[in-house]
């Protein structure tokens, strides 16, 4: 059932160590990643570039200029002389938000009409866009409530909401991304590194020779899975360990688990792999096939946009996607100190994917190596 | 490890094979006796490589069985597969592992277990690898890259040896020396059923077959197959003379009535013609050469044979 087994990984390994590319994709690749989703990625919105254009220059608007600035959301960069001026900063880029305040805000502040004041923004960027407009609106309502009653806001407050993060405290990006961001390396590597497996032997016309030999179905299966299991789990930690180490993003759950949880993970991921493998002809299309999984695997899954905010249809998709349970079971462990409990619907799901696309990978391999 | 002693070492009887509505293999039937070596002959897309496939039990045939030391080769794949050795014309080694490492696999993936090491260095012994051992395959030279290719496929011991084009290019000593091994082998007891190109190497089998439209067209030792009626018509005679660098009137004789089959082979022409042509009326048309009776080439086998299946098939 399992005869040549031990050749074949014999074999893997070598080529393993010798293959730079392969070295390349599991080492190098993940790290670049991790620095890139680490840093870049911020959803953290500071410092927008604003002009104003002070029409009234009272206390009252340098006042409420301050109040602006005061939030970390807006720096004020400079004032212009005309709302023509306004308008052009915002079109060449110059500035993404403008504030325009009319002559006469001071005067109408204590008077019967409300003070009007233009905020213009620049919409192309939704999230800027949305953080800077609703900040505007409450910074307009809390004045608001203070120039009507004169005193501390607080006291006056019909009612006071007042949030409390349980988890991330400090809202850190990075403690959002790092965590998926290991289920999508690990998924990467280990789909992308089985879909070469049987494609290469093919292109080099070992297939054949294979064949010919007692090498038995199984062992050659096995064989092409179980190295690249292990490189993916050794992956996996250093990944974790860069995570904590570059960006201080703790385990909170039990690492134990999140080993199990991953090797059950691994699976679909290798099926896959192995189920491109024996589609491609060559490398590149395994390659070119295992991307077009990849991407909705990035984009989809979870790890950068939340699923919940989705289309229907979408939403249905990133469902199929193993990666989808496994950047939840991630963040579950990692942030939530999640255990089996809360995460047992996860794992089982993933457990029947790995399965699944095992059986259809062993179905296939039968057909093409004969 | 044969179960029957005496019997052939391969054994093909009335193999069919049919890919949807296309025939790929009809009815071909042979026998190799053990120690043989059979050359395998047939344009490319004949079925060649289907007939090996189908006796290494890869393929199942449609119809008919391939028997490989009383084995059958699709029921008993697994332990056809441990008896045979197989190379092929494409070299089929890993590039990034050095000889070592490649004989070293195939060791393993055979289950050779103890008796790896002592195999190893026979086989290297024998193809002479010893000084390339840590070298990477990818490195080697093709005729080397042959060798090892050679030394992979005999690790096991096997009694049968599938050879598919094994001399594709390599340079003319490289294949002077793996003939050489091979008669070698063959002295042995091993059965060594090779496919080729090369008339040459076609003429230092015992056996050959030469199969054509998925049909296997003859059969038989190299000088049976010269003899035969089909390729030397009754009344009709092969020629040849020598040109010691004469230019040969090649059209006219071609277009002449009664002449066919008119080639040169380096200093020689030869030619077929019938008991319309005689032996002064050749001098003649050639301009003055000398004639002497010939024999039909391994090549005019070939060649008119085809012909022949070309026209039946055309008029049936």
């Amino acid at each position: 059932m399992m005869r040549g087994l031990g050749g074949i990984i014999y074999k893997e390994f070598i080529q393993i160590t010798r293959n730079p590319a392969t070295l390349v994709i599991t080492l190098l690749i993940p790290i670049i990643q991790l620095i890139i989703f680490g840093y870049a990625i911020d959803t953290e919105v500071r410092n927008v570039r604003t002009q104003v254009l002070d029409l009234d220059n009272t206390p009252q608007s340098r006042e409420f200029l301050n109040r602006f600035r005061a939030t970390g959301l807006y720096d004020i960069r400079g004032y212009v002389a005309s709302a023509s001026e306004l308008e052009s900063a915002i079109v060449s880029g110059q500035a993404s938000v403008g504030i325009q305040i009319p002559s006469g805000y001071g005067r109408e502040l204590s008077g019967k009409r409300p003070a009007e004041i233009l905020v213009l923004i620049d919409g192309s960027n939704n999230t800027i866009a949305s953080q800077t407009m609703s900040t505007a609106q409450t910074l307009g309502i809390r004045m608001s409530i203070e120039q009507l009653s004169g005193s501390s806001p607080e006291r006056s407050l019909l009612i006071d909401v007042r949030p409390r993060f349980l988890f991330n405290p400090a809202l850190r990006s990075a403690n959002f991304f790092v965590p998926g961001l290991v289920g999508v390396i690990l998924f990467l590597v280990t789909m992308l590194l089985t879909s070469f497996a049987i494609v290469s032997e093919k292109e080099l016309g070992t297939m054949e020779q294979l064949a010919v030999s007692p090498v038995s179905r199984g062992g050659l299966m096995l064989g092409k899975i179980l190295p690249y299991l292990l490189l993916g789990m050794i992956q996996m930690n250093v990944v974790l360990f860069f995570a904590q180490f570059i960006f201080k993003v703790e385990i909170a759950g039990s690492l134990p688990l999140l080993e199990l949880l991953a090797l059950v993970f691994v699976f679909s991921s290798l099926g896959l792999g192995l189920i491109i493998s024996t589609i491609a002809k060559t490398q590149l299309q395994a390659m070119l096939m295992s991307f077009m999984i990849l991407l909705p695997s990035i984009l989809l899954s979870g790890f950068i946009f939340p699923r919940e905010s989705m289309p229907l249809p979408i939403y249905w998709i990133s469902a199929l996607l193993p990666v989808t349970y496994f950047v939840e079971i991630l963040r579950g462990v990692i942030l939530r100190s999640a255990g089996m409990e809360a995460l047992w619907d996860e794992a089982l799901i993933l457990t029947c994917m790995g399965l699944l696309l095992l059986a259809i990978a062993t179905v296939r391999f039968r057909k093409t190596v004969g | 490890m044969a179960r029957t002693a005496d019997g052939p070492a391969i054994s093909a009887a009335a193999l069919t094979m049919r890919f949807g509505s296309f025939t790929a293999v009809q009815d071909v039937s042979f026998d190799v006796s053990p120690g043989e070596i059979f050359g395998f002959l047939g344009p490319n897309g004949s079925g060649k490589s289907t007939v090996i496939r189908m006796l290494c039990g890869l393929l199942r045939p449609s119809e008919g069985s391939g028997h490989i030391l009383g084995m059958d080769s699709s029921r008993e794949a697994e332990s056809v597969k441990r008896s045979i050795g197989y190379m092929s014309q494409k070299f089929s080694l890993y590039p990034d592992l050095t000889v070592h490492e490649n004989l070293s696999f195939y060791g393993r993936i055979y289950g050779l277990g103890r008796r790896l090491h002592e195999r190893m260095d026979a086989v290297v012994k024998q193809l002479h690898l010893a000084p390339y051992v840590q070298r990477r395959a990818g490195a080697l030279s093709g005729g080397w890259k042959q060798r090892l290719a050679l030394a992979c496929a005999l690790l096991h011991e096997p009694r049968v040896m599938f050879l598919d084009e094994p001399t594709a290019g390599i340079d003319p000593v490289a294949r002077r020396e793996l003939w050489d091994f091979l008669y070698e082998l063959a002295g042995r007891g091993v059965t060594l059923f090779v496919t080729t190109h090369y008339m040459d190497e076609a003429e230092r089998c015992n056996r050959l077959g030469y199969i054509y439209l998925s049909r296997m067209l003859l059969l038989g030792t190299p000088d049976e197959l010269k003899a035969d009626p089909r390729v030397t018509p009754d009344s009709a005679r092969w020629y040849e003379a020598g040109l010691d660098g004469v230019e040969p009137p090649l059209e006219k004789l071609g277009k002449q009535e009664g002449i066919s089959d008119v080639t040169v082979f380096g200093n020689t022409l030869h030619l077929l013609a019938d008991s319309r042509v005689s032996q002064p009326q050749l001098t003649e048309l050639a301009g003055g050469l000398e004639f002497r009776e010939g024999a039909p080439t391994l090549e005019d086998v070939f060649v008119r044979l085809t012909r022949l299946a070309e026209q039946q098939r055309r008029q049936p």
